[in-house]
């Protein structure tokens, strides 16, 4: 089996007093597509914000091996190559494509690894669109330019493990199936992936394992495969007008 | 008008304006407005990226003038002993810091950077004939023991309350001005200081007569902003501060701290600040308290750009040292209550032409 690239032990994030993950434990293995599945609210974004530093947490989190434990700087955990393209995208909204992608290898070149010309033309080379509007501000570009913006800047970074909030999140189906030939072809890179998304089929076709979580907690883990033919699953979240809950 | 209100070319009562006292007053105006510009950009810059009003801005103007007039006279800048103090809090917050995280590593290099290099700083500019040395090595020892300040200020004051409101952030810098403040009147004394001026004398332009210094002052200004503007648009770093003004949380993502970016803002004010000083200590006597007018006159020319827009806020200041040199001419009394009031119609007019956006929502 291959070594573990990230793993959580009994997580727990609140806000407040209010608590929106509650004892979560997940593992993604090297060069793996692992997707966490779940209905709106169930806090697959504040799970993400959580394993980036972005919000504090109790419990253990474990990247490459290290103890991270929640308090980690981001800029650490981005400079071992963990990346996260978020829900919001949060892209330079008045600064060009070009510089949107530079800033994404900022972290590497502060730690002097001066290559991302070459990485910006593999960018280009996957999203051939973002070539055409290299000088266009970031906040002109579509809903589905601005996702590849967000994906590519991410690649800028040669993350370790990427992982994508809901990339597919008011997309074209055509673009929609473009993006998830991407996250394969990134696989095939030898990149490991963590993706969150509410179109569960489309994900846990391009998985490897699939979580799914309900309330903050997990309610259902398996193979991505043997999910996809779960009757719980097909129910909740496959079928027209599931009910999208297991537990319930 | 210059700086500090003195050494105003008066006329007799009722004598109009002729057009050589108007280039005497545009020649002033814009000389000050340079000066007003570079804090202004400072102040927005650091505003944009860290949320902090820089009220301490001007003490950095009067620090880098009286370091000045010290090196110049051949004495060391009395603020390095609060460069090495500094340094040495520095060193040992951010021991503590790693140490929590369990990075004992990144000690020695933590304690050479902060502590060490101060003093060695410090040993070596002590054995050099200050008096002698050419006016741009005196330019650079005055700034080598001003400029840390500012990064320095920021670790200990304003990086713990990052994550504070603005107004919180404001009062925070209120008090820090206090400290700097009352730290110049010891460092100083209350006597004001004056350094030679870069080039002596100057020429007759038509009825006028321009100083050297001016032409410096306006043009060292221009570069500096230039330079500014080269940094912003084609450095990594620079763009990395404006990502984080744009949007901070992509810019976290990005692996862009916010640690970083602030203490990278404030080494640039105080740059910016401590250059100012020493370009107009020819020109005017500064004191330990002066640069608080000049930095306020600033943020005047920072709001007209509504703390957000570099060229406007240029234009602003340019447009407030005019005002101020029209103005002391006509009404001296009220100089700088005319200057002030600019204030008002503009946040009038930008409270209606402009609607909130908040950049972090998107
Ligand atoms: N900043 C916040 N303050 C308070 N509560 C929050 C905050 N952010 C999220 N929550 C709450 O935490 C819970 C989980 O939210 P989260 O955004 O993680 O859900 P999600 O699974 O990503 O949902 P979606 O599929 O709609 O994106 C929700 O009940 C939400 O209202
Ligand atoms: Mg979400």
């Amino acid at each position: 089996m291959k070594p573990l690239i990230l793993e959580t032990q009994d997580l727990c994030v609140a806000y407040g007093r209010v608590e929106a993950i509650h004892k979560v434990s997940i593992r993604i293995r090297e060069g793996e597509i692992v997707t966490v599945i779940g209905p709106n609210g169930a806090g697959k974004t504040t799970l993400l914000s959580a394993l980036m530093g972005l919000l504090p947490a109790r419990g253990d989190i474990r990247y490459q091996g290290q103890l991270s434990s929640g308090s980690t700087a981001v800029d650490k955990l981005v400079g071992k190559g963990l990346v996260l393209v978020p829900e919001k995208r949060e892209l330079f909204g008045s600064m060009s494509v070009a510089d949107n992608l530079l800033l994404g290898a900022f972290a590497r070149h502060r730690r002097g690894l001066r290559d991302h010309a070459k990485t910006m033309d593999e960018v280009f080379a996957i999203f051939p669109r973002l070539a055409e509007r290299r000088t266009q501000e970031a906040g002109t570009l579509s809903g589905g330019e601005r996702q590849m913006l967000a994906m590519g800047r991410a690649l800028m970074a040669k993350p370790t493990l990427l992982m994508l909030d809901e990339p597919s999140l008011g997309l074209a189906p055509l673009i929609v199936r473009e993006i998830f030939r991407i996250v394969q072809q990134l696989k095939a890179m030898g990149v490991s992936i963590l993706l969150v998304e509410q179109n569960a089929r489309a994900a846990l076709q391009v998985a490897d394992y699939g979580y799914v979580l309900e309330n903050g907690s997990v309610a259902l883990e398996n193979d991505a495969r043997s999910l996809l033919d779960d009757p719980r699953v097909i129910e909740s979240y496959l079928g027209l007008g599931g009910s999208h809950s297991i537990a319930a | 008008m210059r700086c500090d209100g003195t050494a105003a070319p008066r006329t007799p009562a009722g004598i109009g304006v002729n057009a050589s006292i108007a280039l005497i007053l545009v020649q002033d105006g814009v000389t000050n407005g340079a000066i007003y510009a570079l804090l202004s950009l400072a102040l927005v810059l650091v505003f944009a990226v860290t949320r902090v009003i820089f009220i301490p801005q001007g003490e950095f103007v009067a620090y880098g003038a009286l370091s000045m007039a010290a090196v110049t006279a051949g004495f060391l800048p009395p603020t390095m002993w609060l460069v090495v103090t500094l340094g040495i809090a520095v060193a040992l917050v951010d021991s503590v810091a790693a140490l929590r995280e369990g990075a004992a590593a990144r000690l020695p290099m933590i304690i050479l950077k902060n502590a060490v290099l101060p003093v060695l700083a410090l040993l070596a500019v002590r054995y050099l004939p200050l008096k002698t040395l050419a006016y741009p090595l005196q330019i650079a020892v005055a700034l080598l023991f001003v400029v840390p300040l500012g990064p320095q200020i920021y670790r200990l004051a304003f990086q713990p309350v990052a994550e504070a409101t603005v107004l919180l952030l404001l009062i925070v810098s209120v008090a820090v001005h206090f400290v700097l403040l009352g730290l110049g009147l010891y460092f100083f004394g209350a006597e004001g200081g004056r350094t030679p001026a870069f080039t002596d004398g100057g020429f007759n332009l038509g009825a006028s007569y321009i100083q050297f210094q001016t032409l410096w002052i306006v043009g060292i200004a221009a570069v500096l902003i230039a330079g500014l503007a080269l940094f912003f648009e084609h450095s990594i770093y620079g763009k990395a501060l404006r990502a984080t003004a744009i949007n901070r949380t992509g810019a976290r993502l990005m692996g862009i701290s916010a640690d970083l970016a602030g203490k990278l803002c404030f080494t640039l004010a105080a740059l910016v600040g401590a250059f100012s000083g020493i370009l107009i200590a020819p020109i005017t006597t500064i004191y330990y308290d002066t640069g608080f007018l000049i930095g306020l006159k600033g943020f005047v020319g920072a709001i007209v750009g509504g703390l957000a827009s570099y060229p406007l806020a240029a234009a602003g200041a340019i447009l407030v040292g005019l005002l101020e040199s029209y103005s002391s001419f006509y009404a001296s009394a009220y100089k700088e209550v005319i200057v002030f009031t600019l204030i008002i119609p503009v946040l009038l007019w930008r409270s209606l032409t402009t609607h909130q956006v908040d950049d972090e929502e998107h």
